[in-house]
């Protein structure tokens, strides 16, 4: 059974389309990536799928209950962390949880087996102000209390947006650790290397989405043969890489140059002569060519190239 | 020429040593990434470096001036871009551009030389009269690196520049400051997303105060035998005295 059904849905706000024609399913027990910049849509799609926004057009299901029709049923059993921390700076971390566990209509102790794993971490802060919490802290308690009336799906916008690297990937092990206690989760994110943490990933830009697909697999809708390139002289490669008469891109990543052929049916060692003969004409220095599989900021990157490309 | 020399550089706080005997060197023209997880004392350093808190102990020049007795010259040596903060979103882009130009002590035609220039090298001069908040998220970022840099400053501190936009918009950002930087501007990267500081010459690690690692991230991957910088990060934070849950 699909945890989410999402079909056609359509959000604008005045003149600006945040949602256009979104489609997918998130299967029960998934975690579930939304994977965007600012601005693509993924607040307003959270705020939709947790009954906070009434679509313009189309229709969401979640856990079976529609969205606009069924919203009272529904908020008792989801979990919703939103982007911007939106707990009492002034209520202490236990004051906090007692709260959010009172508005559901619970309490503390009957929530908290569902929230041990991560409310443990910060339990002996319970008399210290939310506010003056560290930012994992503030994170982790966030999350307790979306988790406390132990719902059966939970939505994270951008969670990790702002922690450092640590908190960061011990939020994701946290994750890992709820989806495996049966939860379905969708989170959101733009950072495209926790993609690879979900277990499916939907590419989200400009309201649309770019493609649906396991994280390993979205590298693959990359449609050219891709090769890393560096050179000493970082700003000069790139405008020699652009001036190679067979560029399809040249793209920086990090300390390289992705680089794809147009003419995809020559041999990989050929490309890799024919570049170097120009770089060394470029006077560049230290050159290095390699062969690389597509990522999924690749494949993004393309897909975005791509007007009314369909997932 | 070192665009950047600390030595020894240390800041306490009471009992606290937020910045424990710092030194490196940052070359001119270089793109230089400083990481640090929460709390490392990288906000600290940045601090001393800009001229706006005095070290306890230690010394440090920026753009030739040394921060301690020739403050006010290093701010006027360096440009300082925040994400989220520098640019006025009830203002136009011209008139940000003004302000910032006077703010840097430029003169009128100064500023509108140099105005002109960014918003034809940016191709904003259509919006030149349009209020910053309408405009989206990477032009603002483009527009609020061009206005750090009006005064032609030695050195250049960007606070996760590119935070939140899309991979396009990011990577013709990074070209921007690679232009920059070759241009002799030395360029002052704060991050904690491995996005960002892939991109950088060099990069440095602190932890609890101190250095913890500095290189190329080749050479850092290498040395950690880590696949990511990320790895590296996290490797060297969870050994922190501060590292709690």
């Amino acid at each position: 059974m699909s945890a989410v059904r999402v079909e056609g849905v359509t959000k604008r706000f005045g003149d600006t389309t945040a949602l256009s024609d979104i489609t997918f399913d998130v299967g029960a027990g998934e975690l579930f990536g939304l994977v965007g910049p600012d601005d693509a849509g993924k607040t307003t799609l959270f705020r939709v799928l947790t009954t906070l926004l009434v679509p313009d057009a189309g229709r969401a299901t979640v856990l079976g209950h529609d969205v606009v029709t069924d919203l009272w049923e529904l908020r008792q059993r989801v979990g919703y962390m939103p982007g911007k921390f939106a707990l009492y700076a002034d209520l202490s971390v236990a004051e906090n949880l007692a709260f959010f566990a009172s508005v559901f209509g619970t309490t503390v102790a009957e929530g908290y087996e569902t929230i041990a794993p991560i409310f443990s971490q910060i339990e002996k802060f319970s008399d210290r102000r939310a506010g003056a919490l560290s930012g994992g802290m503030k994170q982790k308690l966030a999350l307790s209390c979306a988790l406390v009336h132990r719902p059966d799906i939970l939505f994270l916008d951008e969670p990790t947006t702002g922690v450092d690297a640590v908190s960061r990937r011990e939020f994701w092990d946290l994750l890992g650790t709820l989806k495996s206690a049966g939860l379905t989760i969708v989170v959101s994110t733009p950072y495209m290397d926790e993609a690879a943490r979900c277990d499916r990933v939907a590419l989200v830009q400009g309201g649309k989405i770019l493609a649906i697909d396991a994280p390993a697999n979205v590298g693959r809708r990359f449609p050219r043969p891709l090769f890393a390139v560096r050179a000493k002289e970082r700003a000069a490669l790139l405008t020699v890489l652009r001036t190679f008469p067979h560029t399809a891109s040249a793209l920086p990543f990090g300390e390289t140059v992705h680089f794809s052929d147009r003419r995809v049916d020559v041999p990989a060692d050929q490309v890799i002569k024919e570049l170097r003969a120009h770089l060394g004409a470029g006077d560049l220095h230290d050159v290095g060519i390699e062969p690389i599989a597509p990522g999924i900021e690749d494949a993004f990157i393309e897909l975005m190239g791509e007007p009314a490309a369909a997932a | 020429m070192n665009a950047i020399v600390a030595q020894d550089l240390t800041r306490r706080f009471g009992d606290f040593t937020a910045v424990d005997r710092v030194s490196f060197t940052v070359a001119q023209g270089e793109v230089f990434g400083f990481l640090g997880a929460n709390g490392a004392g990288k906000t600290t350093a940045i601090r001393m470096l800009i001229g706006l808190l005095a070290p306890s102990e230690g010394q440090a020049t920026v753009a030739g001036f040394d921060i301690r007795t020739d403050a006010d010259r290093v701010r006027a040596r360096i440009g300082y871009m925040s994400q989220r903060f520098s640019l006025y979103d009830d203002l136009t882009v011209r008139e940000n551009i003004a302000l910032y130009g006077g703010i840097y002590g430029l003169d009128d035609a100064t500023i509108r030389t140099r105005g002109d220039a960014i918003l034809a090298e940016l191709n904003f001069s259509q919006s030149r009269d349009a209020m910053v908040k309408s405009l989206p998220l990477g032009w603002k970022q483009k527009l609020a690196f061009s206005v750090a840099l009006i005064h032609e400053p030695a050195v250049v501190f960007l606070d996760e520049p590119t935070g939140g936009v899309d991979p396009v918009t990011r990577r013709q950002f990074w070209e921007m400051i690679y232009q920059t930087a070759a241009r002799g501007t030395t360029v002052f990267v704060t991050t904690h997303y491995q996005d960002e500081a892939e991109y950088c010459d060099r990069i440095s690690i602190m932890v609890d105060g101190r250095i913890a690692a500095m290189g190329t991230p080749e050479a850092l991957k290498e040395e950690f035998g880590a696949p990511s910088l990320d790895e590296v990060f996290v490797r060297l934070a969870r050994g922190s005295a501060g590292a709690t849950a």
